[in-house]
């Protein structure tokens, strides 16, 4: 029997109503099936072009359907239909390369505008656990091993003589496996910046005491050397590295500063609503985290050996902060956040 | 939202009534969806961790075949600059992208789901019905660190502690095992990854466009009239149901097994007080169908429906 004749057989108007449009279902359930497979590349630009119509369609049919029929099986079958090509429609179509430039063409450095207050905050935060560190250390050199765990250094102790500690800033390591170290470095860092962020979830204190616990190993560290008096070379050979690295701590504490404030006080909107903006908002800076600890990984595993001064070392940490901050301040300003 | 016409409330859609939700598209069409449940969840999480333990074995076994090679062709263990020396950082980054980029690079995909999702059936969608972002997913997935590989770090120290399990162990165990038991105090099963990304997982649907459900009253029988009309049904025998019993009908009509058209032949002449068995019940069942379905869509224009055999006339 053709369609036609099927037509002006049936007895049910719901059903004539389901035999003039089925061809367009089937269709669109096809090139549904094949999408989902990945199969993209088999379909015709007809059917690509056709799909946001097919679908359109399909939802008022749905809702007719609501209304008119009592065929279950069918309801059934349009609602599923609906749903899986409404995930095709509004699914994650950006490919990666057009996500990407999006991302370092102003995506990234508006994101990091938008949690300015958070960032503060961290700040704050780091500089108070230096100086905590720091403090507590230079009046009771036993805090040290409380701060740094064992193992950690054998050599850079309180006490340590400054040829021993000078001989850890420069020269005498080898500079075999530059390239292992680095891939270690980063992806040790990368874990506890993913870790800081996704602390914040439980309202930022955790976030807040990570920081203040890594900021006073480097403010303990910063006392030893001080009393040798190689304030200027240990930051040095900090800096060479830290400035992209301890930014990148620094964003991803402030990102998870910025996730705990909006859970703890969402303001006017409700709590759901405030936390998944804030996260959406924070994992943009934090796919910005990993890229940056990338870079600190390389300069603190290849630069930072291969530059033996502290002029140098001092002269391309200052040229990677100036970079970031640029970036950070700088970019993507005149143009407009996509619609979200 | 939740008074949708959307929803019947008497047609049962999932097995647990409790995760039905709709979600409307931004064409401001409310679709059903079904919230994943959280036996689902774990499920497909257990096979994703299996699927990364077994990449991350054969990551492993290329590096040590590949430094065998290496070796075998002189190089020096000890020479990390070296051609070894590559292949350690091959490691060091192939396992950071596996644990951290499994989840985001599927569920990017079309398919939004791991392969243990598909697995299982079900997918990451947006919570409001909007697009699912790039940001979402990563969002969703670098909050797992917390709540899942954070414990598994608390249940390999405390494992490796053995007796000397201090306190603050058990109190960071504790808290830790709040992240990962999240989902199972919230009503829509979100976890804490889900709450920041304002995503949530749904059961996939995948229905298929069944037939007609009684084509013989349309069929042209011997004498030329529609089959159909061999059966009259007055008024009074079609009021006895509603739309509960027409979809049971239905059901059965689909199955089409000889039994139950038997069955339900027999008691629905029996409810309208026909004559038992005249032989053909398929095609008597189908004129009944055809007929109460034409009379209860009727009404239905004029806004009068009758939930089920139970429910008052109008």
């Amino acid at each position: 029997m053709s369609t036609d004749q099927a037509l002006s057989a049936a007895v049910l108007r719901s059903d004539r109503f389901r035999l003039e449009r089925e061809a367009d279902w089937i269709r669109l359930e096809d090139i549904v099936s094949k999408m989902e497979k990945g199969k993209n590349r088999r379909l015709s630009d007809e059917d690509v072009l056709a799909l946001p119509t097919l679908y359109r369609t399909l939802l008022s049919s749905l809702s007719i359907a609501r209304e008119n029929s009592l065929d279950a099986g069918l309801i059934d079958y349009l609602e599923g239909l609906s749903l899986r090509s409404y995930f095709l429609v509004y699914g994650t179509q950006s490919s990666f390369g057009r996500w990407f430039a999006g991302f370092f063409g102003g995506g990234w450095s508006r994101a990091v505008r938008a949690i300015q207050l958070d960032i503060w905050i961290a700040l704050s935060v780091m500089i108070a656990g230096a100086v905590i560190g720091y403090i507590l250390v230079a009046g009771d050199s036993d805090w040290f091993y409380a701060l740094v765990p064992g193992g950690f250094s054998e050599v850079r102790v309180p006490g340590a003589s400054e040829e021993a500690l000078r001989g850890t800033l420069f020269g005498t390591e080898d500079s075999d496996g530059l390239g292992v170290f680095a891939a270690f470095l980063f992806s040790n860092n990368a874990q506890v910046a993913i870790l800081a962020f996704a602390l914040g979830f439980a309202f930022a204190i955790p976030s807040i005491l990570l920081l203040i616990h890594n900021m006073a190993l480097l403010g303990a560290m910063l006392w030893v050397f001080a009393q040798r008096g190689l304030t200027v070379d240990f930051v040095g050979w900090l800096s060479i590295h830290g400035t992209t690295e301890l930014f990148a701590i620094l964003l991803a504490g402030a990102a998870g500063i910025h996730v705990g404030r909006s859970i703890a006080f969402p303001g006017a909107r409700s709590h759901l609503k405030a936390a998944s903006d804030a996260g959406k908002r924070a994992a943009l800076v934090m796919a910005g985290v990993i890229i940056m600890l990338v870079c600190a990984g390389l300069l603190e595993g290849f630069a930072r050996q291969l530059i033996d001064n502290s002029a140098g070392r001092f002269g391309v940490g200052g040229g990677m902060l100036l970079l970031w901050l640029v970036y950070f301040i700088g970019f993507g300003r005149e143009r407009q956040r996509p619609g979200a | 939202m939740s008074s949708s016409r959307a929803v019947d409330p008497w047609i049962r859609r999932s097995a647990d009534p409790k995760l039905d939700r709709i979600m409307v598209t931004p064409e401001g069409v409310p679709l059903n969806v079904t919230i994943a449940s959280a036996g689902a969840r774990a499920g497909a999480l257990l096979l994703d961790l299996v699927f990364i333990q077994i990449i991350s074995t054969v990551i492993a076994l290329l590096c040590q075949t590949l430094a065998f090679f290496f070796m075998a062709g002189g190089a020096d263990f000890l020479d990390m600059d070296g051609p070894l020396g590559f292949v350690g950082i091959f490691y060091f980054i192939a396992n950071f992208l596996l644990l951290n980029g499994y989840f985001i690079y599927f569920e990017l995909g079309h398919r939004s789901a791991t392969w243990g999702k598909r697995l299982v059936g079900i997918r990451v969608a947006s919570r409001d019905g909007s697009r699912l972002t790039a940001e979402a997913i990563i969002a969703r997935n670098i909050v797992r660190s917390v709540e899942l590989f954070l414990p598994l770090t608390f249940l390999g120290s405390a494992g490796a502690g053995g007796t000397s399990v201090d306190l603050t162990t058990w109190a960071g165990f504790l808290w830790v095992l709040m992240f990962l038991l999240f989902p199972l105090f919230n009503k829509d099963r979100l976890r804490g990854g889900d709450v920041i990304a304002g995503t949530w997982v749904i059961q996939n649907v995948k229905k298929n466009l069944g037939d007609i459900v009684a084509p013989s009253a349309a069929r042209i029988s011997a004498d030329g009239s529609p089959a159909a009309a061999r059966y009259h049904f007055s008024d009074a025998e079609l009021s006895v149901y509603g739309e509960y019993e027409l979809q049971t009908l239905e059901n059965v009509l689909r199955s089409d097994q000889e039994e139950a058209l038997e069955k339900v032949a027999t008691s629905i002449r029996q409810k309208i007080g026909w004559e038992p068995g005249s032989g053909d019940e398929r095609a008597f069942l189908e004129a009944y169908y055809t007929a109460l379905r034409a009379r209860l869509e009727r009404s239905m224009k004029f806004g009068k429906r009758r939930k089920d055999k139970f429910a008052p006339h109008e």
